[in-house]
């Protein structure tokens, strides 16, 4: 019964944020209401008793994607008046639309038979020769490892489609606007404090994924933010896109990973098989390079394509 | 079931919402906005259906929520890049919106004064 004191409020709440997003006249506020969203849907992922969802939806959902949106709006102007909004019949079909597609699923979920299907037992059973203690990690890493390595990869050709809509002329700089550095404000100080304890934490989430909840997207997009804060406040200057270890920090990831893949064929089953004994030690070198490769890659997306002057 | 009917509702609910936004809304930026909610609803659906298999010990089933890190990932991937284009279309022309009829009553020469 106490579940549902919390439940109820959660899901009006998260529902309530959502419309208030939508209802927004500002795109600021419309943001607002976004960002408010994402953290109601944290809480709701805790209460859906998955920790390690809730962390990256913290992180990546709320956080970080409410930092790229703030910061395009207020470059394209928050306040700017609205563009026109399509025709009243258009909507009104939209609404009809979109409701019977919400009321559909609603019924689809609640009419779900009484006994679900799950794979945490089989899951559970073959943990063992992972050496993993997570089994969220252990379907990352091991059972379904293959969707990992797909995802992986999306991050690199993101950051390659994100750079290459930098006009030419500014080919080769370093990702994002230029900022301007303010020594002794209220950004740089906190761009001085803050990554010494953001890095511990970041590199702590992605080590602890093996056995908590936590791993390296969570953790990477920590170490993410802790580099771009002293990118913003002009203290440090990003390296050009076209420096070689930038880059080979960003395809890190994917290649350690297809490399441990395709080195199954010769000394385990096959493509994505780890050899026994060794799973452990292999999913640790993946998920270090796979942190690496997701702060860095993170870093860039939220850069956004070079846009700064030559440097003097 | 009935525990989490709560949370199978918001999630419906938000994909109703993101859906509408997505429609009825011009501002490409809003739109991008609509596409995240719709996305918090579907990783939602996974989250519901992850407690409903609950079994052999684990509060959730673990296959489902791999599957919602890997989306989440991606969905922001996607997202940054739709915001640099965007961003771009806004630089370039001026234009915060794909609509056509908005901006065909611009006058030209604002194509021309921002173009690069």
């Amino acid at each position: 019964m106490t579940g549902w004191m919390l439940d109820l409020p959660l899901a009006l709440g998260l529902f309530g944020a959502g419309a208030a997003t939508l209802a927004a006249r500002s795109l600021f506020g419309a943001v607002l209401g976004f960002i408010s969203t994402g953290l109601i849907a944290t809480l709701v992922w805790v209460r859906l008793e998955a920790p390690d969802v809730a962390l990256t939806e913290a992180v990546i959902g709320a956080a970080a994607t409410s930092v790229i949106i703030l910061y395009v709006a207020s470059r394209i102007g928050g306040g700017a008046a609205a563009p026109a909004p399509p025709h009243i019949a258009l909507r009104i079909l939209a609404a009809i639309l979109s409701a019977l597609l919400a009321v559909l699923l609603a019924l689809a979920l609640l009419a779900l038979p009484e006994q679900a299907p799950s794979l945490a037992g089989p899951v559970l059973e073959r943990i063992a020769p992972t050496g993993l203690g997570n089994p969220v990690t252990a379907v990352l890493m091991a059972h379904r490892a293959i969707d990992t390595l797909l995802e992986s990869a999306v991050l690199v050709f993101a950051v390659f489609a994100i750079w290459s809509m930098a006009p030419d002329r500014r080919w080769g700089r370093a990702p994002g606007p230029a900022f301007v550095a303010e020594p002794h404000g209220p950004l740089a100080f906190l761009a001085r404090v803050l990554p010494p304890i953001g890095i511990v934490i970041g590199i702590y989430i992605a080590w602890v994924g093996a056995d908590a909840p936590g791993g390296k997207f969570q953790g990477g997009a920590v170490l993410a933010a802790m580099w771009v804060l002293p990118w913003i406040a002009g203290l440090i200057a990003p390296p050009s896109i076209s420096d070689m270890r930038l880059r080979l920090a960003i395809a890190a990831g994917p290649l350690v990973f297809l490399m441990v893949g395709l080195a199954g064929f010769v000394w385990a089953e096959g493509f994505l098989a780890y050899p026994p004994g060794f799973a452990k030690l292999l999913i640790l070198l993946i998920e270090t390079a796979m942190t690496l490769s997701v702060a860095v890659a993170m870093a860039c997306m939220i850069a956004g394509p070079p846009e700064r002057r030559p440097q003097p | 079931m009935n525990a989490i009917a709560p949370f199978a509702l918001a999630a419906a609910g938000l994909i109703g919402l993101g859906l509408y936004g997505m429609l009825a809304q011009s501002s490409v930026l809003r739109k991008v906005i609509a596409f995240n909610l719709l996305g918090i609803g579907v990783f939602l659906v996974f989250g519901v259906v992850a407690r409903r298999g609950a079994a052999a010990g684990l509060p959730a089933d673990p296959v489902p929520q791999a599957m919602v890190i890997t989306g989440l990932v991606v969905a922001f991937a996607a997202t940054a890049l739709a915001l640099v284009l965007t961003l771009r279309l806004h630089q370039s022309t001026g234009a915060v919106t794909l609509a056509e009829d908005p901006e065909a009553s611009t006058p030209p020469s604002k194509h021309g004064a921002s173009a690069e």
